[in-house]
């Protein structure tokens, strides 16, 4: 067991990928597949600053939200292709990551998750006041993206199995870079910085900038996830940039187990499935939902996949 | 005389209304065992921290190799060569213990690589590898930090700090809660340690380090009492005053 789980997670990218292609013959609906997809890559961008930095933000709504609005206007208001609008909105949620993280990294803890908060609800309060550029409270419409050209094949983003691997194109290819960082000596010293950011220091590394970085990082990942969700969506609703958007994160995050590869991307899918499927029964899913949660924190707080990994790794010791 | 590799020139130290250190000026040549001592609360951690850059002093400059390096960045400090242990241990403690040094050894040649994959530094590594035997870790480097034995988690510290190949090594109270023989050991490390570099190490337990140092800085209350060779210090009547009846 101890082989299988090493296994896994050295291949850890392509493993995913394996099991997302499968993914959208075991969903009751492609949309609610794309929708995992999406928030799944946001948890995993959400993670990278959480759980493998430490640092609890309660602002990466703005990074979602922005990265939508961003890829959104420049379709609508821009004219501009389907490509060029992921560019820009991934870029401009790592500006805002930029200016959001340049004032928040100096605060630890309860206080840093609370200006991430604040923040965040600035960049809420922008958008909304803006509507003649987001469409206020009704939300950015019209992001209409149909038949499109992907090296000369002819792809039609409206057919929803199609829209699903397109959309999984590029959070495999967020996935493989976000592994690479956590790989890399920089995702070495990430995980040093989270340990001891006292003995970081005195080891000859730069705090404050390496918490700016993966801030700029975690942005740019969620506000990427943000813009798939604007052309998945047709829309942009307001609500993307509402802080319990940025609770989702949080609970999708912790659900699925904080700190590991796979699990942003477990709790993501256990979230909304669960959401999709209690809605069918009662209006009140959030108390369903909210219910498992709180088992899982009580009584698995390393979360599903990371119970999982635990439990594989010690029958294989 | 050589300049000094290390200097401090007329520290102080203020805590709103009470002086931890009070115009402490000493130098540090290279290649000495100084050690710095004092009773408890004397401000020997206070002092310590003022050299290794955790504190900024209220008063007075630090130089290094002649740089004024006074208010510099903690970062920078292992950068320019001046390594630490902290008294109280200060480790990474749910990563490995190879994972713990490899990861300080790397500063010195990447700080923000996002791509390579740290497997690829071999020459890391082996730097690593070779820490672990140098403080007598070897044998478990796989083991999270945080399992080891408190004697092993302040010989990790050591290794931490020698993984920045550093030119000025600055311990505060390395033997604190070891057993007998694990401070002898760490005593044999640190005499090894100080033949190749400069070492300052703070004690409040005199005899421990009258045998090995060639200078000894007394603190008193903030001030410094005495300087000098362990004969000197010991001949001294106000540190002879200062440690009455611990048979200095
Ligand atoms: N952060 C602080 N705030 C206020 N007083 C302090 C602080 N740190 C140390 N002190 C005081 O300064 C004095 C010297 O402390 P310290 O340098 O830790 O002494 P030592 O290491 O020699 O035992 C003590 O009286 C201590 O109470
Ligand atoms: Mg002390």
């Amino acid at each position: 067991m101890r082989d299988a789980a090493d296994f896994v997670s050295r291949h850890r990218v392509a493993a995913v990928v394996l099991v997302l292609i499968a993914f959208p013959w075991v969903m009751p609906y492609e949309a609610l597949a794309v929708n995992i997809l999406i928030f799944g890559l946001f948890a995993v961008g959400f993670n990278l600053l959480f759980g493998y930095t430490g640092m609890l933000s309660f602002g990466h709504a703005a990074f979602l939200g922005s990265g939508s609005y961003f890829a959104g206007m420049a379709i609508v208001h821009g004219g501009w292709p389907w490509y060029a609008a992921i560019a820009a909105g991934t870029l401009g949620a790592a500006a805002i990551g930029l200016l959001i993280g340049f004032l928040a990294i100096r605060a630890r803890g309860i206080y840093f998750a609370m200006v991430t908060l604040a923040l965040a609800q600035c960049v809420y309060y922008i958008f909304y006041q803006a509507d003649r550029w987001t469409g206020g409270e009704n939300g950015l419409r019209g992001v209409r993206v149909g038949a499109i050209k992907v090296f000369g094949v002819e792809l039609n983003f409206v057919d929803p199995l199609t829209k699903y691997y397109i959309v999984l194109a590029f959070v495999a290819l967020a996935l493989w870079f976000v592994s690479r960082v956590l790989a890399s000596p920089f995702g070495a010293v990430l995980e040093a910085v989270r340990e001891n950011e006292q003995r970081a220091a005195a080891c000859g590394y730069d705090v404050p900038r390496t918490r700016l970085v993966v801030f700029v990082l975690s942005a740019g990942i969620c506000g990427l996830a943000g813009t798939l969700r604007a052309l998945h969506l047709s829309v942009v609703p307001i609500e993307s940039l509402h802080y319990l958007t940025s609770g989702q994160a949080v609970m999708m995050c912790l659900l699925g187990g904080m700190g590991t590869f796979f699990g942003p991307f477990v709790g993501a899918a256990v979230f909304l499935y669960l959401e999709d499927v209690v809605t069918t029964w009662t209006r009140h899913w959030m108390l369903v939902v909210g219910s498992v949660f709180i088992v899982f924190v009580l009584f698995f707080p390393r979360g599903i996949w990371g119970s999982i990994l635990h439990w594989m790794r010690r029958r294989g010791a | 005389m050589t300049p000094a590799l290390l200097a401090a020139e007329g520290i102080g130290m203020r805590y709103g209304n009470f002086l931890a250190l009070n115009q402490v000026s000493v130098s540090f040549a290279r290649n000495t065992l100084t050690a710095i001592i004092g009773p408890n609360g004397a401000g020997k951690s206070t002092f310590f921290n003022v050299l290794s850059g955790a504190l900024r002093p209220s008063t007075g400059r630090v130089m290094f190799e002649g740089r004024d390096i006074t208010g510099d960045p903690q970062h920078a400090f292992a950068r320019m060569g001046i390594a630490k242990s902290f008294q109280i241990t200060n480790v990474f403690p749910r990563l490995s213990t190879h994972e713990n040094v490899r990861v300080a050894v790397q500063m010195l040649s990447t700080r923000f690589d996002l791509l390579t994959p740290r497997e690829s530094l071999t020459a890391v590594t082996a730097q690593a590898d070779q820490l672990l035997e140098t403080v007598g870790l070897a044998d478990a480097r796989r083991r999270p930090a945080a399992d080891l034995a408190h004697g092993q988690q302040r010989c990790l510290e050591i290794a931490l700090a020698l993984a920045c190949a550093p030119k000025l090594l600055l311990l505060d109270e390395p033997t604190a809660g070891m057993s007998p023989e694990e401070t002898v050991a760490m005593m044999d490390l640190i005499l090894t340690l100080a033949a190749e570099r400069t070492v300052i190490l703070v004690e409040h337990k005199m005899k421990l380090v009258m045998g090995i140092c060639q200078r000894v800085i007394v603190l008193h209350h903030g001030e410094l009492l005495a300087e000098g060779t362990p004969a000197e210090v010991r001949a001294n009547a106000e540190v002879k005053r200062v440690y009455l009846g611990q048979g200095v």
